[in-house]
């Protein structure tokens, strides 16, 4: 039921640790904004694209990873060409679908229980004051309830599809969220009945 | 803090539930043409069902399991890219959205109504969202703020909706099943 965006692969980008990826994702994001010339936009796009060759991703990929933000990418471009110009316009739009690709990168070859490992094992390190297990416990309480709304949110949209109702946004949010709200406590109460918290 | 398990269950409910409504289709205005979505409707109700604290605490979960690379957004989006976007600030402006329609929640829960949960909203949901993410749409894009707020314009009427929405929601939901402690009260959260 929980999808994820992880494409499958074996390649040197797929088993970097998560943590690597990151870090390396962070600077070079902040490397292309600091030097904001034509150069580093080659000199990214370059690495870019042999990241993605690297990790045996198609253009597809790239395309649906840039695909949502299409339009207001556009909007920008426009607005651009015509308070300064043609190239200023085509410098932003190639950063930003830059940025959005190298993150994709990372999203693409590493996959959510890899980062959620990665989260888990940082927290060890953690000081004292933060919350581990209460961190670790939001976590996989979430994951859990993701389906649970899911349903939840179905069975109220049929019940109030029978009533003509299921294009009011109040009938349909009110019981969806008592209800997993009283989930919740349950849930809660289990783990308190089991001496867990 | 003091942050009981129930409180972290509540954290991770919301989350679940913004995650939830991506599923909803978008709606269109039928005037201005924007899609509006009802993600930014559980930004809203995390604050004004929970409270301040655990409210942004849920957005910050949200918008943690979107980074690493699940597709909860509408549309099907997630992955680091999201924040990278022009819009990303609006992804971070949910946080301190929630926080602060939670703050003021609670602030007036006595004596909360329709139109003060309305203007909650419109304070948090709209002015502060709109106060985070329009200078970052400014910044990245290297537009001005005035026309980066312009081309933002068309997306009020639907965020007016979802106050709107937001807001009978937040009453009802106060009437049934109160989880908000208002400031200097306390004690009623033991009534199981």
């Amino acid at each position: 039921m929980l999808t994820d965006l992880y494409v499958y692969g074996s390649s040197p980008l797929h088993r970097c640790k998560p943590s690597i990826k990151i870090g390396a994702l962070t600077v070079f994001c902040t490397l292309v904004f600091i030097y904001n010339s034509w150069i580093t936009i080659l000199v990214a796009s370059a690495m870019v694209v042999a990241g993605f060759l690297v990790a045996g991703l198609e253009l597809r990929h790239a395309i649906i990873s840039v695909r949502p933000a299409f339009w207001i990418l556009a909007a920008i471009f426009i607005v651009q060409m015509v308070m300064a110009d043609i190239s200023l316009a085509a410098l932003i739009i190639l950063r930003f679908m830059l940025l959005i690709l190298a993150a994709s990168l990372v999203t693409l070859t590493t996959k959510p229980s890899e980062f959620v490992d990665g989260i888990m094992a940082g927290l060890h390190f953690a000081p004292s004051w933060v919350p581990k297990e209460n961190i670790a416990l939001a976590i996989s309480l979430c994951l859990r309830f993701i389906p649970l709304v899911r349903t939840v949110l179905n069975e109220v949209r049929d019940a109030q599809k029978a009533r003509g109702m299921d294009r009011n946004f109040k009938a349909l949010l009110v019981p969806l969220i008592v209800r997993t709200l009283k989930s919740a406590d349950e849930v809660s109460q289990a783990i308190y009945a089991r001496s867990l918290d | 803090m003091g942050m009981e398990t129930r409180d972290v269950a509540y954290i991770a409910l919301f989350a679940a539930i913004v995650a939830a409504l991506a599923v909803f289709p978008p709606i269109t205005l039928p005037l201005v043409g924007v899609p509006i979505t009802a993600q930014s409707l559980g930004v809203m109700l995390a604050g004004g069902v929970l409270g301040a604290m655990r409210g942004g605490l849920s957005l910050i979960l949200f918008l943690v399991l979107v980074a690493i690379g699940l597709p909860l957004l509408s549309g099907g989006r997630g992955g680091f890219g999201v924040f990278l976007t022009p819009s990303g600030g609006f992804l971070i402006g949910w946080i301190f959205s929630a926080a602060a329609i939670g703050f003021l929640t609670e602030r007036f829960w006595l004596k909360l109504n329709f139109g003060i949960a309305f203007g909650i909203c419109v304070i948090g949901g709209i002015v502060l969202l709109y106060a985070i993410g329009i200078p970052w749409v400014a910044y990245a894009a290297e537009i001005s703020v005035w026309t980066a707020f312009t081309g933002s314009l068309p997306f009020i009427p639907g965020d007016i909706i979802k106050c709107l929405i937001a807001a009978t929601v937040m009453v009802i939901v106060k009437k049934s099943y109160p989880i908000i402690v208002p400031r200097g009260a306390g004690g009623i959260h033991d009534n199981v």
